[in-house]
């Protein structure tokens, strides 16, 4: 604990140095889809030793942060979970159109603290537990990814009445991380660093890639440090980190 | 009703149900729990009703953090729920009832304690003169003479369980017909993108607030004016 408070004072000490040092470092608002935090924080932290900008990172569900960027939120970026909604942002001429791209795509796991519980598509089947957890399908896209994946299955219809929904990946990772349900899907990259408990990764071929794009939002379209954070998204650094917490990049499947 | 689907009228009724029990429910603790902070004269009357009074600052997400852990396999809740070979009570609408009857107890207690304290000694002085055992005062003048305040805890419990939403949302899980009560449902609808519902329901909400405290003012006015 202590030494967690001595690293981040002098992390906050080095920042500090690094934006006196660096008379263009600017502080830009990414909003993050919740599935990428861990990695996010990380890049974050990489582009801040190297540019000297500052990237202030909010989490949630990508529909939330959709609505909230319709309605003028101070994004600069957006890291969505999915590519339908940074697409309807450039659509609604909010977003810069030839700033989209792949990111991360995403793995979709079933998981449970419970050491043998989760043992593949067998233990969807024969469903001897009470709660299953899921974040909200309608809201992220990881949601939507567990539905098609149980649908393809033929096991939606029985697991029904047992899915419990976290409003973000987050809050299902949570629901099953204080013991109220008994597994969940989550995302791989939420597994990272935790290698307890049981778990699948769901098969590719159950449900649709979880393409993820980032998005440069009109509101950072002159803002250098937002160019540069989508920049620094693509560049080998960052792949690294990304492909580091378990999702694919673009064009490796 | 063909603005409101099935889906909008099964978290009207779930609220409603949410509601009225924990209402029900805190009328039967909360009248001698009021009684006793307004008459008792020990020193820690305080310290409980500093106690009740909590949820008036903490914010919900303490209290839905708290109750996570508590309703789960490792609390008292998932003991409970183990009775009829649940795992957890969180996902249920008795957990939802449980947490709103915590969450709203000081809008209901508050306001019977102050009614009660209001009454004095001399009523039930008069009462006990006139031979009436204790439970009798305490039901034929303490109870009909405290009645604005009941009025005013009833309504003011039920309208702040219709508006709870971070609670619910920290230990709901969205369950249609269980925990997705009407304020799930609209952040639910926002977060999809599908306004017109969200904004029939936002508007059902508001017209639902204004009426709520139009009727406490009147209350208010009718026994201001009883009691002059």
């Amino acid at each position: 604990m202590f030494t967690r408070l001595v690293r981040s004072v002098s992390a906050a000490a080095g920042l500090l140095l690094l934006m006196v040092s660096n008379p263009h470092a600017a502080e830009i608002n990414v909003a993050v889809a919740a599935n990428f935090t861990e990695p996010a924080k990380e890049i974050a932290t990489a582009f801040n030793q190297k540019t000297g900008h500052t990237a202030v990172l909010s989490f949630g569900a990508s529909g939330q942060f959709y609505s909230q960027i319709t309605q003028g939120a101070p994004f600069q970026v957006f890291l969505s979970a999915d590519t339908a909604r940074p697409q309807k942002l450039v659509d609604d001429g909010l977003a810069v159109p030839d700033s989209r791209f792949t990111y991360a795509i995403g793995k979709l796991v079933l998981w449970s603290k419970t050491p043998g519980l989760v043992q593949g598509e067998a233990t969807l089947k024969a469903a001897t537990f009470a709660k299953l957890s899921i974040c909200n399908p309608a809201a992220a896209p990881y949601g939507a990814a567990a539905v098609e994946a149980m649908k393809a299955l033929g096991v939606y219809e029985a697991l029904q009445p047992k899915l419990v929904e976290g409003a973000t990946i987050t809050q299902a990772y949570q629901f099953v991380e204080t013991g109220n349900a008994e597994l969940g899907f989550v995302a791989l990259s939420q597994l990272a660093a935790n290698e307890a408990g049981s778990r699948w990764l769901v098969p590719q071929q159950l449900y649709t890639p979880i393409r993820q794009d980032a998005v440069l939002l009109k509101n950072g379209t002159d803002n250098e440090a937002a160019s540069a954070f989508i920049a620094f998204l693509k560049s080998a650094e960052a792949r690294a980190i990304i492909e580091k917490y378990g999702y694919m990049l673009d064009g490796q499947s | 009703m063909g603005i409101l689907s099935a889906e909008i009228w099964q978290s009207v009724s779930l609220t409603i149900e949410l509601a009225s029990l924990t209402t029900v429910i805190l009328l039967i603790l909360g009248t001698p729990l009021a009684w006793w902070l307004a008459r008792s004269k020990s020193w820690w009357t305080e310290i409980i009703a500093a106690i009740v009074a909590l949820p008036l600052v903490l914010p919900p997400t303490v209290l839905g953090f708290y109750l996570l852990v508590m309703l789960g396999p490792g609390g008292p809740g998932g003991l409970i729920a183990s009775l009829w070979r649940g795992r957890t009570l969180a996902f249920t609408f008795g957990g939802l009832v449980a947490a709103s009857v915590l969450y709203a107890m000081p809008f209901v207690v508050q306001p019977i304690r102050n009614a009660f304290a209001a009454l004095g000694d001399r009523p039930l002085e008069v009462a006990a003169t006139l031979r009436a055992s204790p439970s009798r005062a305490f039901w034929t003048v303490a109870v009909p003479l405290a009645r604005p305040g009941f009025l005013t805890g009833a309504v003011l419990g039920f309208a702040h369980t219709i508006g709870e939403f971070g609670l619910v949302l920290m230990i709901g899980g969205n369950i249609p017909g269980r925990t997705k009560v009407l304020s799930i449902a609209i952040f639910d609808y926002v977060e999809a993108s599908r306004w017109r519902e969200a904004s029939i329901l936002a508007g059902l909400m508001v017209f639902f607030a204004f009426t709520v405290i139009l009727a406490m003012t009147l209350i208010d006015k009718r026994t201001a004016r009883r009691l002059t």
